[in-house]
């Protein structure tokens, strides 16, 4: 029985005026049903692109290229747009980062949950708003049927958030990608959020794919993390063991920046990782880490860096790590 | 909403009363409206029965008061050459321009809202070219001239419609084209801009993710978003068009409101140049009020708080 | 600590961004609209201002003998006049040579003036804003309820009709895109850091305005301008065209359309002419207007 989603080897390129983007090169990663995969990076390390391409959604200039690129069995790259339509919100849907800005200001809430469900499903129009009614009071919204009526104007960035979680949910899809859901929210509602998303997910048996930069997201969500780094994965493996025990020098200067209980000493000061992230225009030479790499060799700077695999769901793209 | 409403209607009535005031002071820039109400050889005691006849002897705010006063009894004067009222001389000259006006601003949507469309969903291919070419095209030619132009092809050489009146539908289409394309550069490029930019927002990208039908995306989502500011223009376009009916309606000799004006400008009819410029102005202020409180009645954001 | 000077070298090969001025010079080069409208537009401009030397004949002199002679083009045309001769045996290039200089003349002169009125307008809206910009924005709007070419026309009828007048009253009545977007431009930038600095500074308002806020909104005010002028020219052009703009018999190119329009059905080239020169003139300077637009907008956005 193969995976939910299985990528293998996505590359995506992206037209810019000083040349081509390589903005994702060379990932592969999965998600089975039930599972929370991490996708976690700084901003610009093409993470959203990542999840973007899943859905069939890149800007128009941006071109994708994949060796596997399969979701329940259907590949991917060989579906049309006519037949994407009828996977995306059916079988795949998206949350997205801006709630304030994702919902459209010309329809009413009802309108726009019913949507999704009148568009995949011959369902009346009654039957899609009791389903809106259910999943609105699953994602703790009181008083749903007088929402439904409301704009999104009316709402706060909170409600408009866990609309757009119950409008991902409306066709029960198999598998969810969230794109920093809580990111525009305040903190005590990112806490909510998530663990609305957790319990759905358990509920409804759906894989999910977790986009975000925050590894506190990523300890309380994520069965596997996936760390990527200017456009590469540079390191995987199941939560509890990269937390514990982070193979690449990237993903350990991440952990330093942020305090985590039991791991950082008290009264220690946090770290930060100097230099800048590349523009990856051009031909990649060596480790892409390199310059900004504490553990840096000579031979970082020669070849092509293999990922290679550290036991089972754990692998690492670097010279330094012996087996 | 209907704050807001009330705000517009007071801007409006305050417009309305200085652009009668401008168009009562307009035959006033060359001084005393007596000679020119008088003719050029009219001798001392003719101005001043003239000037006795139409209150001219009075001091300007009084005589300005009065004729604001009559004008909202819907008495705008009498007409020295028409001998008659100017609001019964007007009356039906303005319904042929409206209908001219109606029309024309009819041939500039249904060209170019489509065309804003498919050049913003198509950037830089051949239609979006294609639609760009137009609006330059289109906003650099004088309309008389293409007025002129459309005769000599569609009249004279193919004789597909007359040269000139407005006796039916078939003297309406040239002088239709030659008033409405003026408006389609301004309706296409900002349908095109203002769908480039809503086609890249994050409500499109929910839409799509939801896996709604292009036709979906564009008709329900992006266009409903997307024509709002359109409808502002609509409004001024069809402000522009009636005043410049004056050119079009005498290049094919249309008896129309335009024609008029400037059959009245060139008598010096001053009461009725008067009554057309406050008419075409108010028109215009009850337009852009109209569309306004149209556009909040379109954007629950400014109708529903 | 890391030793940031002994840091290797970097993963990507490095991108040589081009200067402002490159970048300027590429998209100059790449924009055929700019470079047609910019190319046809400097032929009008010498053919105009050479008018003198280059025109065969004198543009008031009639000749009723050789009256409504075809261009070259024609059969029965001759090279002694090149584009024919009018009604009344005038040579119709020489004509439309000095016609060029009237229209350039109006087009500058009545831009200069509705530019001088709408920028201040618009910079004094959108710098001070509160009551200033209520008044502005009022100003604009009745400005706005005016139909133009009707008041343009009583006006110019009313006090007779001359070339500093149609300027006059084209300048009095066309300001208002300037003010609108003198006052958007102004606005955007009103609160940005540069302007606070000079302001703490100490600078007076004035020079604030001249030396710190002008020179980010030329551009704009460029784009405005070429705008303001191509509509001064075809609004000219209409009047005269109408008999109440310049008066016969300076060779303005509406006025020779309206001559031209009682011979339109058997010699149409005498319309076709003026006519095409004048959408040819306009149309460059709307594709420069254009062009300057696209070549200095920010990045990405061209």
């Amino acid at each position: 029985m193969s995976k939910l989603l299985e990528v293998n080897d996505l590359s995506i390129d992206l037209p810019v005026p000083a040349g081509t983007l390589r903005a994702v090169r060379n990932v592969s990663f999965a998600v089975d049903k039930g599972e929370t995969l991490a996708l976690v990076g700084e901003s610009g390390c093409g993470k959203s692109l990542t999840a973007l391409s899943l859905m069939d959604l890149l800007p128009r200039a941006a071109k994708r290229r994949a060796r596997i690129f399969r979701f329940d069995d259907l590949d991917l790259m060989a579906l049309g747009e006519r037949k994407m339509t009828d996977i995306r919100g059916r079988r795949m849907s998206m949350i997205f980062q801006e709630p304030m800005t994702s919902l459209n200001p010309c329809y009413t809430i009802g309108n726009q949950l019913e949507e999704a469900l009148l568009r995949h499903q011959t369902v009346s129009r009654k039957q899609a708003r009791e389903r809106a009614v259910f999943l609105l009071d699953k994602v703790g919204i009181t008083a749903a049927g007088s929402r439904l009526k409301q704009y999104p104007h009316q709402l706060s960035g909170g409600l408009r958030q866990r609309i757009m979680i119950s409008m991902a949910l409306m066709c029960g899809p198999s598998l969810i990608i969230a794109d920093e859901p809580t990111t525009a929210l305040d903190v005590t509602i990112q806490a909510q959020i998530l663990a609305l998303l957790s319990s759905l997910q358990d509920e409804f048996e759906m894989g999910m794919i977790m986009i975000t930069h925050d590894l506190g997201v990523v300890s309380r969500v994520a069965d596997q993390v996936a760390v990527m780094y200017c456009g590469e994965i540079i390191e995987t493996g199941s939560t509890k063991a990269l937390f514990a025990d982070p193979l690449h020098p990237y993903t350990k200067g991440l952990l330093d920046c942020i305090p985590v209980p039991g791991r950082t000493r008290r009264g220690a000061h946090l770290s930060s990782i100097p230099g800048t992230v590349p523009t990856p225009i051009g031909e990649l030479t060596g480790c892409v880490f390199r310059n900004r790499c504490p553990e840096v060799t000579a031979a970082c700077s020669e070849g092509l860096i293999e990922t290679r695999n550290f036991g089972e769901n754990r692998s690492c793209r670097c010279l330094l790590m012996q087996v | 909403m209907l704050q807001y409403s009330l705000k517009r209607i007071c801007l409006a009535l305050l417009v309305a009363v200085t652009v009668s005031f401008l168009s009562f002071m307009l035959v006033r820039v060359s001084g005393d409206p007596a000679f020119a109400l008088a003719g050029e050889n009219a001798s001392e005691s003719e101005l001043a029965m003239v000037r006795q006849q139409y209150g001219l002897d009075r001091p300007v705010l009084v005589q300005y008061f009065d004729w604001a006063g009559r004008a909202l009894h819907g008495d705008l004067g009498q007409s020295p050459y028409f001998k008659e009222h100017v609001v019964v001389i007007i009356g039906h000259r303005l319904q042929v321009t409206m209908i001219l006006g109606l029309s024309a601003l009819a041939f500039a949507l249904i060209l170019s809202i489509p065309l804003g469309v498919v050049a913003a969903i198509r950037p830089n291919t051949w239609i979006d070219r294609l639609a760009l070419g137009l609006s330059v095209f289109g906003q650099a030619m004088p309309s008389f001239w293409f007025g002129l132009i459309l005769i000599l092809i569609f009249s004279v050489k193919l004789r597909w419609f007359p040269v000139s009146g407005s006796t039916s539908w078939r003297h309406l289409v040239l002088p239709t084209i030659a008033l409405g394309y003026y408006g389609i550069p301004a309706f296409m490029r900002l349908t095109r801009s203002g769908m480039m930019d809503v086609l890249s927002s994050d409500y499109i990208r929910t839409a799509r993710a939801k896996g709604l039908r292009a036709a979906s995306v564009i008709f329900k989502h992006a266009l409903r978003n997307a024509i709002i500011p359109v409808v502002s223009v609509v409004a001024v376009q069809l402000g522009f068009m009636l005043g410049g009916s004056v050119v079009i309606e005498s290049v094919f000799a249309i008896n129309g409101f335009g024609l008029l004006a400037y059959e009245s400008i060139a008598r010096a009819d001053l009461p009725m140049i008067q009554a057309i410029v406050l008419i075409l102005s108010l028109i215009y202020v009850v337009l852009t009020l109209l569309a306004d409180i149209l556009n909040a009645l379109l954007d629950p954001r400014i109708r529903v708080s | 600590m890391t030793n940031l000077t002994n840091l290797p070298s970097e993963p990507f090969p490095a991108i040589v961004f081009p200067t402002p001025g490159q970048t300027m010079r590429r998209r100059t080069l790449a924009h055929w609209g700019f470079l047609l409208g910019a190319g046809v537009l400097v032929i009008l401009l010498a053919a105009s201002l050479l008018a003198p030397l280059l025109a065969p004949y004198d543009p008031y002199q009639q000749d009723l003998v050789h009256r409504l002679v075809n261009p070259v083009w024609y059969a029965d045309g001759t090279w002694s006049h090149p584009l024919g001769t009018d009604g009344l045996g005038r040579d119709y290039l020489s004509r439309l040579l000095y016609g060029g200089r009237i229209s350039l003349l109006i087009g500058v002169t009545a831009m200069s003036i509705s530019g001088l009125i709408g920028s201040s307008l618009g910079i004094a809206a959108g710098y001070f804003g509160g009551r200033v910009d209520t008044v502005v924005s009022f100003l604009v709007t009745t400005r706005l309820a005016l139909p133009v070419i009707l008041v343009a026309l009583a006006i110019v009828a009313l006090v007779g009709g001359s070339l500093p007048m149609v300027i006059m009253v084209l300048g009095l009545l066309i300001w208002d895109r300037f003010a609108v977007v003198m006052r958007s431009s102004t606005q955007q930038l009103r609160s940005a850091d540069f302007i606070s600095a000079a302001q703490a500074t100490g600078c007076s308002t004035l020079r604030i305005i001249i030396r710190e806020l002008l020179p980010n909104i030329m551009n704009n005010l460029i784009v405005v301008a070429t705008l303001a002028m191509s509509r001064a020219i075809l609004l000219e052009a209409a009047l005269s065209y109408l008999g109440m703009g310049v008066q016969p018999p300076l060779p303005s190119w509406g006025l020779m359309i309206a001559e031209g329009k009682e011979f339109m059905f058997f010699t149409p080239w005498l319309i076709v002419i003026p006519g095409t020169v004048l959408f040819l003139m306009v149309l460059s300077i709307n594709l420069m207007g254009d062009g300057i637009r696209d070549i200095t907008a920010p990045e990405g956005r061209s």
